[in-house]
């Protein structure tokens, strides 16, 4: 434990187990971004998975709408510390995406339109722990929270969760993405405080 | 890079407006920090329970003090107690100063616009400090050497009312050098002003703000809904996506 702040006793709210340490609830969805939201339309739209060999696999919007859509329930949490529990999203599944692709490699970086990026392991992506969401609480994603479609890896911080995603590139090697560069840690498990380097 | 938990001396505190305060703190071991950097300040209450809230830094200073302003928000959890009832010789517990993203580079020579909504002026008066202190201005020498130091800054600053401002007879002395501009909009109250109050429009931004031909360097900081509608209206004019930093305020458990 550390320093105690005379007279501070904090707004007690319910000691959630499903919160990870260091973490508060918000019932709101702050939005953070590091700069301008891009204005990307579903017909601009497709989603790639670019392998060792070159091989792009490619999803336009409508391509990607009809695939298997999965309906997910989770818990959020940003490394600003705030989580929010029992999000409702929809999306398709990476295992689904990844049932076509054929790739050695262990570790993948999530690209966005506008130019972020963010390094996640393969396995973090497949056995049902990631989706390429497209709806949030039953409404199309607005573009502040990454629309039209944003990764989803809630089990990790949710800066891994890249907003506006447009394709995923298979690495030989872990490395870092944007906020992974700028201070932030490689892997992001909210469980262990992995906030920063 | 400091990313556990230490200890701070709260040196002193004094109050910037009626509902925030400015604290200066000495982190033992600290060397200076960048310009838009934050902290995470953790309360722990007598039975253990914590609090962590992440506050930017508005100081530009070289050895191992930093100052943090503190708005308190209406259903704040930690900022009334920073902004009510720390004093000077408590001890806080501090994370960092981190990120390497939101931070003004003196190395940099490309003019800067920065664009405050609010509280959001914290991390870019700590740009305007430390480009102050660089150029000069502040101590009255030539201490930096790096060309940013030598470019032009502008802020535009969108406030409730005068008594709002945070740091207002500071930027008035540090705008009267030629390197910085202050421009305000006042959204509600504007006592003594020729212009009505108002919120800030995309007119009145596109003729404050630095034109695209200087390609400045832009840092938005403010609520989420100030900074997504002014990002979009500079993208809009034509200004380039990469040139635009942003930071979001009020994105810790309220909606703007």
């Amino acid at each position: 434990m550390g320093i105690v702040s005379p007279g501070f006793f904090g707004r007690r709210r319910r000691d959630d187990p499903a919160l990870p340490p260091g973490q508060y609830l918000t019932e709101s969805f702050p939005v953070l971004s590091a700069g301008p939201t891009p204005r990307i339309t579903p017909e601009q739209w497709e989603f790639t998975i670019t392998t060792e060999t070159g091989t792009v696999h490619r999803w336009s919007w409508d391509e990607f709408l009809a695939l298997k859509q999965d309906d997910v329930s989770t818990d959020i949490h940003c490394v600003t510390s705030w989580s929010k529990l029992g999000t409702s999203w929809r999306g398709v599944s990476l295992d689904t995406l990844f049932e076509s692709v054929e790739s050695d490699l262990e570790f993948t970086m999530a690209h966005s339109y506008g130019g972020y990026t963010t390094n996640v392991p393969l396995d973090d992506l497949l056995g049902g722990k990631a989706w390429i969401a497209h709806e949030f609480d039953g409404e199309a994603l607005e573009p502040a929270h990454g629309g039209p479609a944003r990764l989803l890896v809630p089990h990790l911080y949710f800066w891994k969760s890249a907003k506006w995603v447009r394709g995923l590139e298979m690495l030989r090697q872990d490395e870092p993405g944007f906020w992974e560069s700028n201070g932030y840690h490689m892997y992001g498990d909210p469980w262990r405080e992995e906030r920063y380097w | 890079m400091r990313t556990g938990w230490n200890i701070a001396d709260v040196i002193s505190v004094r109050q910037e407006t009626g509902t925030a305060r400015t604290l200066r703190l000495r982190l033992p071991g600290l060397t200076g920090h960048k310009a838009g950097q934050h902290v995470d300040v953790r309360l722990t209450a007598p039975d253990g329970y914590t609090a962590v809230r992440s506050y930017s830094v508005a100081s530009a200073l070289p050895g191992d003090e930093l100052e943090l302003t503190v708005e308190e928000l209406a259903d704040g959890e930690v900022s009334p107690y920073l902004v009510r009832a720390v004093s000077a010789g408590d001890q806080l517990e501090v994370r960092g100063p981190v990120g390497g993203w939101f931070v003004w580079d003196p190395a940099d020579p490309s003019p800067v616009q920065l664009i405050a909504g609010g509280s959001g002026v914290v991390p870019l008066m700590a740009m305007i400090r430390a480009h102050a202190a660089g150029s000069g201005v502040a101590t009255g020498t030539d201490t930096g050497t790096a060309p940013g130091y030598a470019a032009p800054f502008r802020l535009l600053y969108s406030v409730r009312s005068p008594g709002s401002a945070y740091y207002a007879t500071e930027l008035e002395e540090l705008a009267t050098a030629p390197l910085l501009a202050v421009n305000y909009v006042y959204t509600r109250e504007a006592p003594g002003s020729s212009i009505p109050p108002h919120r800030l429009d995309a007119a009145t931004l596109l003729a404050t703000v630095l034109p695209p031909e200087d390609n400045p360097a832009m840092f938005i900081c403010g609520a989420t809904a100030f900074v997504e509608t002014v990002a979009d209206w500079l993208v809009r004019a034509g200004y380039s996506p990469d040139r635009i930093k942003t930071e979001r305020y009020g994105g810790t458990g309220t909606t703007p």
